[in-house]
């Protein structure tokens, strides 16, 4: 099979973003604003200033902390849905990794949170590893459901044993100490250490993926199970394997909502970067080297997002509709292409 | 007496949305269609009914809106996976997301606004029977609709021969093909019925389970485990119904289990069944695990049970076909 020209490539991605704008369009005129009004306000509050780009880097860093995770399992054609679990997990386990230091620290108490962190991560999507590889219940639902368990340990932690002294309310723990946060960026509200993690994950996780006897034996797994167990690959440890490396990294992208966003566990401390992660990976069709860049295009939505309720009066949930949108915008488009193709070949 | 009918009247109000749902989703999945967009379908089409509802100021308008609604996004679907080939799994979950983004942007507006429901239907006479009284004397009647749909989709599916072509087409697609059933238009029909059903699911929560529109509405995860008890009930619509009812009865005693631990905080019982679905799920599928599968062998009573337990998913699920590439 003959692999398409750069320039037919663009263009079939030009049609599919046309897709996007043509359907999001369709979907905002219910409500009645206008779309091009809609998408200005959009974009302008993703972009307007200084202090909104850090907010959208602040996004983009667990966003594509997850979604560089998740990569590993689909090479090995497993459905992680349990990040989002997964990130909370790490967030538990960074507060409760820093609940001894209450009146302060330094760096290594960030590091030991850290560390915890991606211990926790890993260790809930082992648990859904497990469940799939011995308990043969399908990765989807072991996931989703050890999210919605993992948000109900949040719950209770923060209803609980970790409530704040006199109330207890969604808003969260007791915040950690200053000496605790992630050192900003300038005056940006995203830190240097995050982000400096996430290019050191990308990079790590390219390496191990491409680079790598690992990384090749998984995507062997991946493409044919039955002959890697023939070969000896191993294919339960690996998988199992799989689904810790991307936890660990969900969980470091929930120790960094706590000491770098919001600086105390929060019942939303995940806001949903598990399952937009999911909407990145396929949409690159996981291909690592564009999922920082859908990333940073979908965290600018997010951040953007939060004007529409103050300007216009419409819910925020619009970048979420939008970001769908564009997922399956690329389905039906290489739908399209490979229906176009075979048409071709059959005449 | 009295409140043990009560609980039971609670249980079958409860499990009515979920009956219907699993109902649809085991009539698409018997077709071989993986429909994962349950749980947003439910929650837009659960809106869709609320507002549709308002608008004409007529519950049952809304029902119709909101089987429409779930429709259409199994109708997208079902195009885009069946007929342009695309992973039925991450079509499921894209819509799934959207859809829920989708009804809370949508429904911004009639966000905790009063709208009429489906209110209840009175059956004068049988208030003084006992056990039947207390159940079915004032009951919704989405109840009904819910048991009327198990006994109409186990007629379907096991008494006609639209049954049969439908149980065809999921089995084994290449010899419907051969037959002369037009594998993918069926697959469709039943991708659209299926989430009809589940949009009628939508509807009978904001207009009878949980009336009213708002986020949370409190329908929120109800479609992740309408999935899983379609496993439990292994595609069966008399078992997938009575799992439902399974789960609501869980549900149901969750709220008496409050009562019971004070100290647990409230929120954490909405989360109850998430790991009984994954408990479920494991008990169900440890069956086709290798050393209990030689237990059972080794074990007559185990043995005789197993053959009751067996569970099958319809062979062709999931899996493409195509025509053009022939027998």
């Amino acid at each position: 099979m003959k692999r398409d020209s750069f320039l037919e490539q663009l263009m079939w991605l030009g049609a599919a973003i046309l897709l996007a704008l043509l359907l999001t369009v369709i979907v905002t005129l219910p409500t009645g604003a206008s779309p091009f009004e809609t998408i200005f306000v959009l974009f302008k509050g993703g972009l307007g200033s200084v202090s909104k780009i850090g907010r959208v880097l602040a996004g983009w860093v667990p966003l594509t902390l997850c979604a560089v995770g998740l990569l590993i399992p689909f090479t090995a054609r497993l459905w992680n849905i349990g990040v989002e679990g997964q990130v909370i997990m790490g967030a538990i386990f960074a507060t409760a990794a820093l609940r001894p230091f209450g009146d302060g620290g330094g760096a290594f108490e960030i590091a030991l949170a850290l560390g915890a962190a991606m211990v926790g991560g890993a260790l809930w999507a082992l648990l859904a590893g497990m469940l799939r590889v011995f308990g043969r219940v399908h990765e989807i639902f072991s996931g989703l459901g050890l999210n919605f368990v993992a948000l109900g340990v949040t719950l209770w932690l923060i209803f609980g044993p970790w409530k704040r002294p006199g109330v207890a309310s969604m808003s969260g723990t007791e915040p950690i100490d200053i000496s605790l946060w992630l050192p900003r960026l300038g005056k940006m509200s995203v830190s240097w250490v995050s982000l400096a993690l996430t290019v050191v994950a990308l990079l790590v996780i390219y390496i191990l993926m491409y680079r790598t006897e690992w990384g090749l034996k998984l995507r062997a797994v991946g493409e044919n199970s039955k002959a890697a167990t023939l070969f000896s690959l191993g294919p339960r440890r690996r998988l199992l394997q799989a689904f810790m490396i991307c936890g660990a990294l969900a969980g470091l992208a929930g120790a960094i909502q706590v000491l770098g966003v919001y600086h105390r566990l929060l019942p939303a401390i995940s806001s949903n970067y598990g399952y937009t992660a999911l909407l990145v990976g396929m949409m690159a069709s996981f291909r690592l080297p564009l999922v920082p860049f859908i990333c940073l295009f979908f965290a600018i939505l997010n951040v953007g997002s939060i004007q529409l309720p103050l300007q216009l009066g419409l819910d925020s949930s619009l970048s979420g509709v939008i970001q769908g949108v564009m997922v399956l915008s690329v389905f039906i488009v290489s739908g399209l292409r490979l229906w176009l193709k075979q048409r071709k070949e059959a005449d | 007496m009295e409140t043990f009918g009560l609980t039971i009247a609670a249980i079958l109000l409860a499990g009515a949305p979920l009956v219907l749902a699993t109902l649809g989703e085991t009539l698409t999945e018997k077709a071989g269609i993986i429909n994962l967009s349950l749980d947003g379908s439910i929650l837009l089409s659960a809106m869709a009914a609320f507002a549709v509802s308002v608008m004409f100021d007529n519950p049952w308008i809304g029902v119709m809106a909101g089987m429409a609604v779930g429709a259409s996004i199994a109708g997208v679907l079902g195009l885009i996976g069946i007929y342009l080939g695309q992973s039925q799994l991450a079509i499921g979950f894209i819509l799934t997301l959207l859809s829920r983004d989708l009804a809370y942007f949508l429904g911004h507006s009639y966000s905790r606004q009063p709208g009429p429901d489906l209110g209840l239907w009175k059956i004068p006479g049988i208030g003084e029977v006992p056990l039947v009284g207390p159940i079915f004397a004032s009951q919704s009647p989405v109840v009904y609709m819910g048991i009327a749909a198990i006994f109409g989709c186990w007629w379907w599916m096991y008494r006609t021969e639209g049954g049969m072509r439908l149980r065809a087409v999921g089995e084994s697609p290449r010899a419907a093909f051969g037959r002369g059933i037009r594998v993918r238009l069926v697959r469709l029909y039943y991708c659209l019925a299926g989430g009809a059903l589940v949009g009628l699911a939508g509807a009978a929560y904001s207009l009878a389970v949980k009336p009213g529109w708002g986020r949370p509405q409190g329908c929120e995860g109800a479609g992740w485990i309408a999935l899983a008890i379609v496993i439990f009930g292994g595609w069966h619509p008399v078992r997938t119904a009575l799992g439902a009812f399974f789960f609501a009865a869980l549900q149901v005693s969750g709220i008496h289990l409050q009562e019971v631990f004070p100290s647990i905080p409230a929120p954490v019982f909405q989360v109850a069944p998430f790991p009984m679905m994954i408990l479920t799920l494991l008990a169900v599928n440890m069956g086709r695990v290798g050393w209990v599968q030689d237990m059972v062998r080794r074990n007559p009573i185990l043995k005789k049970l197993s053959g009751t337990w067996s569970i099958e998913a319809p062979a062709a699920l999931g899996q493409d076909f195509d025509p053009k590439k022939g027998l």
